[in-house]
């Protein structure tokens, strides 16, 4: 059985995720040229919305990686609290800053498209307003570790938020069901078949799966950046041979 | 496909400022973001040079 706890020292994981960067990159490349060229080339002009439809390719895969990274945070937080690995709050940061583009992306995306289909850039509904929130979540996060000078108490206290705050991302996913909103239901439901063009489900899962390599890779080169700032006093980062060579 | 002309693939049937506007801050902030991470864990390695040369 593999050792995952060996992994969760910064001194093995900073050379792994050194490897794996460079994998990501390349894999987010690829699918994001893909996707691109499915949505603006192959995928059919909408009925009803014209091109203008087009935002969803990024709309849809920006809000869901928002939902998606503050969950994987949340996980990590319960790992942390539970088993005080130094990892885990490293991580949760790294991700942090990605999800909150993310969900600034969201509502961006989602501003731009609602103008002309809906004739406003915004509107105070359920979907829209646990958006804004988790936004906000991941601004307070941020914030909050920010404050505190101690990074063993700020992830702790990162931690308590990120589980608390988890529960807005049932919320977001379910508010087309639970409210009377102006935002469309799901595009893509488990229990029934898609509503849309294959062409157009196949650009925007394969966008999505280029956001989330995207995700991995920036959130690693994060995570690396945040050993080096918090480890900087100890053996293993001064035999780094990142740190030797850049000299 | 369905443009006929490059200026017709900009027009996006008229949706070309919502399109291109959330394609283009899209790819902005997805390339300033990586290069932002870059040269912070640049400037932690070059921290923790300095705090060792003495």
């Amino acid at each position: 059985m593999i050792n995952w706890f060996k992994f969760s020292a910064p001194s093995t994981f900073y050379p792994l995720a050194g490897k794996l960067i460079p994998v990501f990159w390349l894999l987010a490349a690829m699918l994001g040229a893909v996707g691109l060229t499915i949505g603006f080339f192959v995928a059919p002009t909408d009925a009803q919305q014209g091109e203008g439809y087009r935002i969803i390719f990024i709309h849809v895969p920006a809000s869901w990686m928002s939902m998606f990274i503050y969950c994987v945070m949340a996980f990590w937080a319960l790992m942390g609290l539970t088993f005080q690995t130094r990892l885990s709050g490293m991580m949760s940061s790294a991700l942090a800053p990605t999800g909150a583009l993310f969900a600034f992306l969201s509502l961006w995306t989602g501003a731009l498209w609602g103008k002309p289909m809906w004739g406003t850039w915004w509107v105070w509904d359920a979907r829209l307003t646990s958006e804004l929130i988790l936004f906000f979540l991941y601004l307070g996060y941020m914030a909050l570790q920010a404050a505190i000078d101690d990074p063993r108490r700020a992830d702790r206290a990162g931690a308590v938020l990120s589980l608390v705050g988890v529960v807005n991302v049932p919320i977001i996913y379910f508010s087309v069901k639970w409210w009377n909103t102006l935002h469309q239901g799901a595009s893509v439901s488990l229990t029934k078949s898609p509503s849309m063009a294959s062409t157009m489900l196949w650009g925007m899962l394969i966008m999505a799966l280029a956001f989330w390599a995207y995700t991995i890779a920036v959130a690693l080169m994060r995570a690396r950046a945040i050993m080096l700032e918090r480890e900087a006093n100890t053996e293993w980062v001064k035999h780094l041979p990142d740190v030797k060579e850049f000299a | 496909m369905q443009w006929s002309s490059l200026s017709d693939f900009l027009a996006m049937g008229g949706y070309g400022f919502y399109v291109w506007g959330s394609f283009g801050i899209c790819a902005l902030t997805m390339i300033a973001e990586p290069l932002l991470v870059r040269h912070r864990r640049k400037m932690a390695v070059r921290a923790i040079q300095q705090s060792q040369d003495f």
